[in-house]
């Protein structure tokens, strides 16, 4: 009855979602806003709706109404209930119904804005919000039913379906399948609605863009509007990011945190062109300059974001993430084709129309130096994009299967990502407009000469690896360059206002929190480099199978196999866990308990690492469970990753940044207005 | 090594008898703590299998490395590495055997050969035809700025907007 | 008055020329890239789609060696009936099926019009060799070298049997083991009568 319930409230999302197209379509064209404003109620009604279609699954799947198809695949009686609701998008068809729900959740706050000021956008973005919701409740209503239900027929046969077949009964499983062990996890809690709520949210900024250029509105307005969805939007991929490589290190117990999978790519690609779009809408709004660009981009972030999703859900690609295999692949593939066609159709149309205001006065100038910054990040996009398609045109054209693995991306993009941080070093103190290499001299030598300083100390503390020379130096000048910023604020402000130096720093970052909160940003991507550097070109390894007593070394560790205990715990799994005790140079340390789970339900083992972490590495443990694991014989895979954790607070900085940069300030046009109209009454009064 | 000296000192039967069987006991304990893989002395290490493993793919799995995939057939081609490693054959020797036997996707990259040349020379490409594309782009903007034109694209809007927020920066 | 603002129109022209060519090829660049990209994935699609080599297509030809150096050609075999089975020896299904196929084998030997051909898929050859031991298999088998029959075939996993009949037309794809002897038999019988 739920399940025909919730299926039930989907339908009429859909037809409530086609409405409101046609009508905002109507209203658009005939000039008429009343059905304009029927098509923002009924893009209202559409969260609601989808909202009792979703609490109806996780009613299911909490319940354990394994006669649900979809419940009896990802979940089973041994799960916690907290891991029963997050198997809410543990499947596809779940999946996709929380992709929708985030799409109306996010189509309904856009509506909710003040929107008088645009109201020539508001019915276009309607039309882009609900079209992209439409598509994905039709998937789910016509291709991935999570409603649909079990059917037992006399010969034993089970068959899904949402309506009874004719001569079988209503099948009750005693228990589910569960969810992937891989998946059982906290993480599991955070990182895909992090990464859904990523890519969902990069839809409006997109509707934005339409919509201006449906209207021929493509002044500022847009960008303006959309400059702080967009932030939030990459806040949130950037998280998701960030989050499934600290899940993959933690838990996934392969010793990385990335690894260059296609699925992985294609979720990073939107990041790449929308941190591309975060630096060069500034020079839009600064110097007037790049709309066709700007437009290309936020173009580009969408399109990956569904060609993204089409990647994982089709099964073109073989990844170790992908769902598996089903057949909402050729609609996915009309959609794209509809997307990429209309919006390039809809940009070359107002091509001529999105003409620049300002030209380029010096080419060391902060808009050239954006625009290299961008010329960078489009190559890194594109080498990740090749190596993702690559396999799939040899496949098509040679039939047979290439691998493009780590190596490749490494290499193509480490000299990117140096040029990047060259740039973070050089960009900040570049002016607007004008920058010669005078001025620019004069702001950067501190910082450059405290660089090679800590250059210098790392070769005298015996670093010899060029490639992480140059890249702990660049990551230094960074840093320095943008400390020194932080600095040359917070000095100006307490010598014109004599504020104290903390509060000088507060109000300086609160009056200029996009570009204070963007130099948080850079801190923590040096902090990151640090830790990537760190873990990639200095990670040391060492396999070996022990005996209870025996010892095996990796550089200054010595670790000693104490002993093992394996128990079946209460949630479905066998665990065996291993108890290392680790000295550091010969003094104890501490102990390290890497584990093998075996989940009974679904065959599968997993293996979980025993990590001792510091500033300066860590020591992470892996207890190998294709070998026999007895206290006679276990085999440990041991890491000694030095730097990674300054990954993990980049990221929290880096994160804290980007709160920081979208922090609300008042709108700036509220103020200018008002300044506006004091000076007016001022001047008259 | 007390065997030796005792022996040079010219030692009684007895104690030469006695001093072998704690040699024998020495070595037969020595033999029984080699760990459960039954190793002779001279095989390969994990960590030397491991050196090769990890630069190649597993040919059934999605893009895992044989370092660290856990089926049966992955552990099969580790031990087909140790033995390879053990009659001898390096490194490269080894790579060419397992693209023979399991195809051009056992290795990380593909080898430059045939169609595979597009993976290393689209990207550079692209990226100077992204390069050569914002260089003509700078020289048309920088050119009528050049030519004395900087009041004239401004509309007085903006103007007011960026002195305004000037001041509001400064407050 | 009026020539100077012509002068300064026909300036303008004159500049905005240049432009408006280059547009025109960006524009082409564009339309390719989109189409391009979409005919990718519509073919990507299509073969994913696609599945295994169907029944009643012309069977791919393939050589390979056998363990025991033999060359065999699927090009050769014209007028006899093929069957063409995929294994590992560490595939567990693979076991289940091994005992029948041996024994259809034996069955069809003495008549000379049928082959089995053994393909040991991503094995290592102590193990394949174990594997056969370990079954008596008779019939010839060999490691399908660079994965590239399979590839052709569009494997995707082991066990799997394609029986090819005397024209060389694929006739019966089974993707899991066989379960008995009968099933075997029944997917033959009927080629051999044609």
């Amino acid at each position: 009855m739920i399940a025909d319930f919730g299926y039930g409230a989907l339908i009429v999302t859909l037809l409530v979602s086609v409405y409101g197209i046609g009508a905002a379509f109507y209203g658009a064209r005939k000039n008429l806003p009343a059905w304009v404003e029927s098509a923002r109620l009924a893009m209202l009604l559409t969260f609601p709706l989808v909202t009792i279609s979703a609490l109806c699954i996780i009613f299911l799947l909490v319940n354990g109404n394994y006669e649900v198809e979809y419940v009896s695949s990802v979940t089973s009686s041994s799960m916690p209930t907290y891991l029963r609701i997050t198997a809410l998008w543990g499947g596809q068809a779940g999946s996709l119904v929380f992709w929708s729900w985030l799409m109306a959740l996010f189509a309904t706050a856009v509506t909710l804005r003040n929107w008088h000021r645009d109201r020539e956008f508001l019915p276009w973005v309607i039309v882009v919000s609900l079209v992209t919701l439409a598509f994905f409740l039709i998937l789910i209503i016509f291709f991935e039913n999570p409603f649909q239900k079990l059917w037992l027929f006399p010969d034993n046969q089970v068959v899904a379906g949402l309506s009874q077949p004719a001569g079988s009964v209503l099948f009750f499983p005693r228990d589910g399948q569960g969810l992937n062990p891989l998946l059982r996890h906290p993480g599991m809690i955070i990182h895909p609605p992090m990464l859904y709520l990523g890519f969902v949210s990069f839809v409006i900024p997109y509707a934005f863009a339409i919509a201006a250029l449906i209207t021929g509105r493509t002044d500022d307005r847009w960008i303006r509007v959309t400059r702080r969805w967009t932030l939030i939007a990459w806040l949130f991929l950037s998280l998701g990011l960030i989050l499934g490589g600290r899940w993959a290190y933690d838990v996934l117990g392969w010793g990385g945190y990335w690894g260059w999978d296609p699925v992985e790519i294609a979720a990073f690609m939107p990041w790449l062109t929308g941190t591309a779009f975060l630096h060069s809408v500034m020079i839009q709004e600064k110097r007037g300059m790049l709309k066709h660009w700007n437009m290309v981009l936020i173009i580009l972030t969408y399109c990956l974001v569904i060609f993204g999703t089409f990647l994982t859900r089709s099964g073109v690609l073989s990844s170790v993430h992908a769902f598996a295999q089903s057949a909402i692949g050729p609609l996915f593939f009309g959609f794209i084709g509809l997307t990429f066609i209309t919006s390039l159709s809809l940009l070359l149309k107002r091509w001529d129309e999105l003409k620049s205001e300002t030209q380029m006065t010096s080419w060391l100038s902060r808009e050239a130096l954006f625009l290299l910054n961008n010329l960078l990040f489009m190559g890194i996009l594109i080498v990740c994009f090749w190596g993702v398609m690559f396999p799939l045109v040899s496949e098509i054209f040679t039939g047979l299967k290439k691998t493009v693995g780590p190596p490749f991306y490494e290499r193509a993009t480490g000299p990117l990502w140096a040029g990047l941080l060259i740039l973070m070093a050089i960009a900040p103190l570049a002016a607007w407009g004008h920058s010669t290499i005078k001025t620019l001299g004069r702001a950067i030598w501190k910082p450059f000469v405290l660089s090679l300083v800590g250059i210098i100390l790392l070769i005298v503390s015996g670093i010899k690896s060029v490639p992480a020379l140059l890249g702990f130096w660049l990551a230094f000048f960074v840093a320095a360059v943008t400390l020194q910023e932080f600095w040359r604020g917070t000095r100006a402000r307490h010598s014109r206002s004599g504020e104290s130096y903390p509060l000088a720093l507060w109000r300086l970052v609160g009056r200029n929190r996009p570009r204070y909160g963007g130099y948080v940003i850079h801190i923590g991507v040096v902090l990151m480099a640090f830790g990537i550097i760190g873990i990639e070109l200095f990670q040391h390894e060492t396999q070996g199978t022990l005996s209870q007593g025996e010892k095996i070394q990796l550089g200054e560790y010595t670790l000693t196999y104490e002993s093992l205990s394996i128990f079946d715990s209460n949630d479905g799994r066998n665990v065996a866990r291993a108890v290392l005790s680790v000295e550091e140079n010969g003094k104890y340390v501490g102990e390290l308990f890497p584990r093998r789970d075996y989940f009974f339900e679904s065959q599968q083992p997993m293996t979980i690492p025993g990590i001792k972490s510091t500033w300066e590495d860590d020591l992470y443990v892996i207890l190998v469970d294709w070998q026999p694991i007895t206290s006679q014989g276990a085999t440990f895979k041991i890491y000694r990753n030095p730097l990674v954790n300054f990954m993990w607070l980049g990221g929290i900085i880096f994160i804290l940044g980007t709160l920081i940069a979208a922090w609300p300030t008042k709108d700036i046009e509220t103020v200018r207005t008002r300044e506006r109209h004091e000076i007016l009454v001022g001047a008259t009064g | 090594m007390p065997v030796g000296s005792l022996f040079l000192r010219g030692l009684s039967k007895k104690v030469w008898v006695s001093s072998l069987i704690y040699l024998i006991l020495m070595l037969l304990i020595f033999f029984s703590t080699v760990n459960a893989q039954e190793l002779t002395p001279n095989a390969p290490s994990d960590n030397e299998v491991n050196a090769i493993a990890k630069q190649l793919y597993c040919p059934v799995c999605e893009n895992t490395p044989l370092d660290v995939c856990p089926t049966q057939a992955c552990s099969e081609w580790r031990e087909l590495i140790r033995e390879k490693l053990a009659s001898g054959w390096d490194e490269s020797q080894i790579k060419a055997y397992f693209v023979e036997q399991f195809g051009d996707r056992v290795l990380a990259t593909p080898p430059a050969r045939g169609i595979n040349w597009l993976v290393y020379i689209i990207p550079p490409l692209a990226f100077i035809f992204g390069g050569i594309v914002l260089f003509r782009a700078f020289r048309t903007w920088k050119k009528p700025a050049e030519m004395g034109d900087k009041n004239l694209a401004q509309p007085s809007s903006d103007e007011y907007i960026n002195r305004l927020e000037e001041e509001l920066r400064k407050l | 008055m009026m020539e100077d603002i012509e002068t300064e129109i026909t300036t303008a022209e004159s500049n905005r020329t240049p432009e408006s060519i280059r547009p025109r090829w960006g524009r082409i660049i564009a339309w390719l890239s989109v189409a391009a990209l979409l005919a990718l994935l519509f073919f990507g699609l299509l073969r994913t789609q696609q599945g295994p080599i169907g029944v009643g297509q012309k069977a791919p030809d393939f050589t390979f060696t056998s363990f025991d150096g033999k060359t065999y050609a699927l090009s050769e075999l014209g007028g006899k009936v093929v069957l063409v089975n995929f294994w590992a020896s560490w595939c567990k299904p693979c076991e289940q099926e091994a005992g029948d196929l041996e024994l259809a084998w034996r069955a069809y030997q003495t008549r000379g019009d049928v082959v089995f051909l053994g393909l040991a898929w991503t094995d290592t050859e102590r193990k394949s060799l174990e594997y056969l031991e370990k079954f008596d298999i008779t019939y010839p088998n060999g490691p399908d070298l660079g994965t590239r029959i399979s590839q052709t075939y569009r494997t995707t996993g082991v066990p799997e049997t394609y029986i090819i009949d005397r024209n060389g037309i694929l006739r019966s794809v089974k993707l899991s083991p066989f379960l008995s002897l009968d099933e075997i038999k029944a997917s033959i019988d009927p080629l051999l009568n044609e």
